[in-house]
């Protein structure tokens, strides 16, 4: 008996008219780790929600088909049964958290079991132990990081006894250092537990370091691979999805390596490392020249800047010069200093010492609306910038409230529209749009008052490989073509190899690194102290012998020639 | 940036106040502010703000900790205390059914029998001060939708308010992140800003708000579903001890200083203490 | 099948209590709107309770607006001031009464449903400030009417505004986020 099974399912949210999934048949192995991968909206998401009750008893639907749970249909079953059959782990982990403390949390799911007391503590204290969260016990969710708030959940979720455990896009609010620890846990747990777990993500280069028995992907609601990862990894199906493959596998493809020969391509030890070697290094060799942007006068510079919250110091003397016309990615784990940078940059934090320039000229004084002209700031989350309801309103609004006259709003709202590729959508309600529209329009609200640096807060975060391009490609465009200097906050290291110019590590606001973003990525013991890690292509040239910052700049061009 | 919402946090003192469980501390906070606000008996109120302001000695709360608020306390019960006499400087003659003006002359003749009243109302407003710090101040917030549902509320109206004391700092980061935007912007909320603008510029912080709760709702009752929370009639508590002796004796003492304060009610005749027959 | 399905309050309202009261307090602790009448100033929490207890109905608009100011005054440490605590419990529960007539889940908000929101809502208002408010002082607390009434109704006067205005564009706000966008078309 297989542990969940799909059997010729089809799926309609009551909301849509367009059904979500296709006659999707699968079986899932008891032991077994499957990847369930996919684009934004291919129905991922809706086969997890199907699995754990969600759906259709909190969002509401039709399915025709049958879905057996450890050999139970689903459809007999309510949420709270199923809850006994699947543990589930949400995406969002502020959601998820719901207690006051660690410990609590722990305890949730065994609070609603009105398990008796003593019970309850001993059992509680067992899961801490194994998620190793004991020191961090009376812990708000406030202080933890997003890794610790994932074991928290991880805890919660076990003491359910239920062996099978669904993951829904776990690495997407974690660094990339601690994406790595948290795939390495879960595969731990599966180990030690012998659970059964299935874990929905589209970020594959990490979240293939589980070593998955199976690989699934989705496209269009429709299953368009679903066998071993290595055979799946090596056709064409990751990539017809529009998802991203792991680095190594593109570099190999590029260079014109026969994938279809290789039998196990997740294991890079077992490739025939000359082979590979020679044909890489022809590919090498076709290297373009480094475009080198014409270094210009500073736009920005910190000089001397200290800062310290009530009861933590930040910054003591910090420097940093921005040139007009760069691309500059700043990257550090939570409590880095990253967001309490743009905050003093914005004037939303006033520093303790040391001055901000713009253009030469002191920014203190200044207001946070007076800065706003100069500098932008596009907050991560879109629905915490967007005010108005109509695409339009929320562009111009900005301007409105600087008091212009109608036709210099008109005028101007209209060209950033134009720009942003929102023209046709200018009486569209917000809410119409997806979230990589809605980043857009927060883009150019913020753009439309014609800063010359602009500030962007984790911009690709949560976003699938197609939805990355088109904005990422945007952003590079606007640097481009308005003169726009343009500062990353980001923990994906693709963005910062891809489209930057320069990366600045903060660590305990201080700056460890400030160099080229594939000299950094490849620098492992600066990676560690940034909480990054090193991508899969520093393993392949580890393993042939090449270089990896050449190795990375390479690939660099030939996927940016694709756009 | 500000984390800090609760400016009065709890902090184990070390006393036993803090032993004392949650459950029992909330029904002494609960009952002793109850009598208090019916028992209108000026030695009763005295007596009770000596009792607890021993209490908030014996609390080790330190004077700096609350000392601002004390004064909030004090201008705030001044005002009200001024706007009483202003608006109503005969009801103290009213509720002692006699008049011995003290000085002034007319309407505004200031009596005994006012200057008593307003002693009371001012004990009153004074009384409910230490009480709740000392509920606060000594109290883990963990403990409190325990204490909650210990003392007859049911389990998912008690959760909900652990569920608000859990967001209360997620929310705060929220809106000061809304805000900060919105002002660079050019939204304007202070007193520069006229009127109906200042209002149509707060509807643009709580429009995002909003939205986001809205959708922070929908999300957390999916995890809590899928936790099972609601499943059963009953739910235990991580947090919930068994009553000590010591709450015993708490629970004792404030119960005989509620049944004292009706007492006096019965002797008194009526709620207040009237010295004027 | 278990219990939970016949029970008065749903995982959703309770959660929809915990976060309405969260959002509820911090807009009552720190923002507060001047308005031209010297010292006084708008709640912006009265309206955020409108929309609540708008969307989720009588019983979460009831508790949002009870645990939330009572936890207000709780954490302030000036002792909690049960009647105001009362009568917002009860604005609440008017103000939640209006889901079944403006279903903003389902049907798009018409002006005359904003119409009926903003007459109701005064009378929710008076209701609970002119008169619960002030009765209760004067029982409970034995204060003069004169006082009462007068703040009793300042504070509605204020409330009223408030949810006038703000109250108003959240609505419309919120059920533009519901309705379906069947005919958009991309322009030239």
């Amino acid at each position: 008996m297989p542990a969940i099974e799909f059997q010729k399912v089809n799926f309609k949210y009551r909301v849509q008219s367009q059904a979500t999934l296709h006659n999707v048949s699968f079986a899932f192995d008891y032991g077994q780790k499957i990847i369930i991968a996919g684009p934004s909206g291919s129905g991922k998401t809706t086969i997890g929600h199907l699995i754990n009750g969600l759906i259709p008893q909190s969002v509401p639907g039709e399915y025709s088909g049958s879905i057996l749970i450890n050999g139970k249909d689903a459809a007999k079953m309510d949420i709270f049964q199923l809850s006994f059959e699947v543990g589930t782990v949400l995406q969002d982990t502020d959601a998820q958290f719901v207690g006051m403390t660690v410990a609590e949390d722990a305890a949730f799911l065994l609070e609603n079991e009105n398990t008796e007391h003593s019970q309850l503590l001993a059992q509680t204290e067992n899961w801490l132990k194994e998620l190793n969260l004991e020191a961090l016990k009376k812990h708000s969710p406030q202080e933890l990081s997003g890794g610790q708030k994932q074991r928290v959940s991880m805890a919660g979720v076990l003491s359910s006894d239920s062996k099978i455990l669904l993951f829904d896009e776990p690495l997407a609010n974690l660094d990339p250092a601690s994406g790595r620890l948290a795939i390495q846990l879960i595969a731990d747990l599966q180990k030690k537990l012998g659970l059964t777990v299935i874990i929905i993500e589209h970020r594959l280069e990490e979240a293939l370091r589980i070593q998955a028995d199976k690989l699934l992907v989705i496209d269009h609601g429709k299953i368009i691979a679903n066998d071993i990862p290595d055979r799946v990894l090596t056709s064409a199906a990751v990539i017809s999805a529009g998802l991203r493959e792991p680095l190594y596998i593109t570099a190999m493809r590029d260079a014109g390596v026969d994938l279809n020969k290789i039998a196990h391509i997740t294991d890079l030890a077992s490739l025939d490392h000359q082979a590979i070697k020679r044909q890489l290094s022809v590919w090498l060799e076709k290297k373009q020249p480094d475009k080198t942007k014409k270094s210009r006068e500073p736009i920005l510079s910190i000089q001397h800047l200290s800062f310290a919250y009530p009861k933590q110091a930040v910054f003591s003397d910090l420097n940093l010069t921005f040139p007009a016309g760069q691309m500059t990615a700043i990257v550090g784990k939570n409590g880095s200093g990253k967001s309490t940078f743009s905050n003093l940059v914005t004037g939303f934090l006033k520093p303790d010492s040391g001055r901000i320039l713009f253009d030469n000229q002191p920014l203190d004084g200044q207001s946070v609306k007076e800065r706003a002209d100069k500098i932008g700031y596009v907050l991560q989350d879109p629905n915490q910038m967007i005010s108005q309801n109509i695409v339009y309103d929320e562009v111009a609004y900005g301007l409105k409230l600087r008091g212009l006259s109608d036709d210099q709003i008109q005028a101007k709202t209209r060209t950033m529209l134009e720009v942003a590729g929102l023209d046709n959508m200018r009486h569209w309600p917000i809410s119409a749009l997806s979230f990589g529209q809605k980043k857009r329009v927060t883009i150019a609200s913020v753009l439309v008052l014609a800063p010359r640096v602009l500030i962007l807060d984790e911009p690709t975060a949560g976003q699938d490989y197609l939805n990355y391009r088109s904005l990422m490609n945007f952003v590079a465009e606007l640097n481009r073509t308005q003169d726009c200097s343009i500062i990353v906050i980001t923990h994906d290291m693709h963005l910062m190899l891809e489209y930057t110019d320069r990366a600045i590590a903060l660590v305990d606001g201080q700056v460890i690194a400030d160099m080229a973003p594939a000299e950094l990525l490849n620098d492992p013991a600066l990676l560690k102290r940034a909480s990054l890690a090193p991508t899969s292509l520093y393993d392949l040239a580890e393993s042939t012998g090449l270089d990896a910052v050449a190795l990375s700049k390479r690939l660099v061009q030939e996927e940016m020639t694709r756009g | 940036m500000a984390d800090n919402s609760f400016s009065l946090a709890y902090k184990n003192r070390g006393t036993w106040l803090d032993r004392c469980s949650g459950a029992s501390k909330l029904l002494g906070f609960v009952l002793l502010s109850g009598i208090a606000m019916i028992v209108l008996d000026t030695r009763f109120l005295i007596f009770l703000v000596i009792l607890s302001l021993i209490l908030l000695k014996i609390s080790r709360v330190k004077m700096s900790e609350v000392a601002a608020l004390m004064k909030l306390v004090l201008v705030f019960m001044a005002i009200n205390l001024v706007m009483i006499y202003v608006l109503a400087p005969n009801y103290g003659s009213q509720i002692y059914q006699s008049k011995d003006i003290l000085l002034g002359s007319g309407y505004f003749a200031l009596t005994q029998q006012e200057l008593l009243y307003l002693v009371n109302i001012g004990l009153e407003y004074i009384v409910a001060v230490p009480l709740a710090l000392i509920f606060l101040l000594t109290t883990n917030p963990s403990e409190f939708a325990a204490s909650l549902n210990r003392i007859g509320i049911p389990y998912k109206i008690s959760y909900s308010v652990s569920l608000a004391l859990r967001y209360i700092p997620d929310v705060t980061r929220e809106y000061h992140q809304i805000s900060l935007s919105q002002q660079a912007k050019g939204n304007e909320i202070s007193k520069k800003a006229p009127f109906f603008k200042r209002l149509k510029g707060a509807s643009a912080i709580l429009v995002p708000l909003l939205l986001s709760s809205i959708d922070r709702i929908e999300s957390v009752s999916q995890a809590m579903e899928l936790r099972r929370f609601g499943a059963k009639k009953r739910r235990s508590w991580y947090f919930s001890e068994k009553l000590k002796a010591l709450d015993w004796a708490v629970l004792s003492f404030v119960l005989l200083i509620v049944i004292f304060g009706f007492i006096l009610i019965i002797v008194n005749g009526g709620r207040f203490w009237n010295p004027f027959h | 099948m278990q219990d939970k399905k016949k029970s008065w309050i749903s995982v959703r309202d309770v959660v929809a209590i915990g976060i309405g009261t969260a959002v509820f307090f911090v807009l009552m602790r720190f923002v507060a709107i001047p308005t031209p009448v010297a010292n006084t100033t708008i709640n912006l929490a009265e309206p955020w309770l409108a929309l609540i207890g708008a969307i989720f109905g009588p019983i979460v608009g009831l508790f949002v607006g009870f645990i939330g100011h009572a936890l207000n005054d709780t954490v302030a440490g000036w002792g909690v001031w049960w009647t105001w605590v009362f009568a917002d419990g009860v604005l609440g529960l008017l103000l939640g009464l209006a889901k079944r007539y403006l279903k903003l889940d389902t049907e798009t908000l018409t002006s005359k449903k904003l119409w009926f929101f903003n007459i109701w809502q005064v009378i929710a208002n008076v209701i609970a400030w002119f008169v619960i408010a002030p009765l209760g002082d004067i029982v409970v607390y034995r204060q003069p009417a004169a006082k009462v009434f007068l703040q009793g109704f300042w504070a509605g006067i204020g409330n009223m505004v408030g949810i006038a205005i703000v109250g108003s564009i959240l609505l419309v706000a919120y059920s533009r986020t519901r309705t379906r966008t069947g005919s958009l078309k991309s322009e030239k």
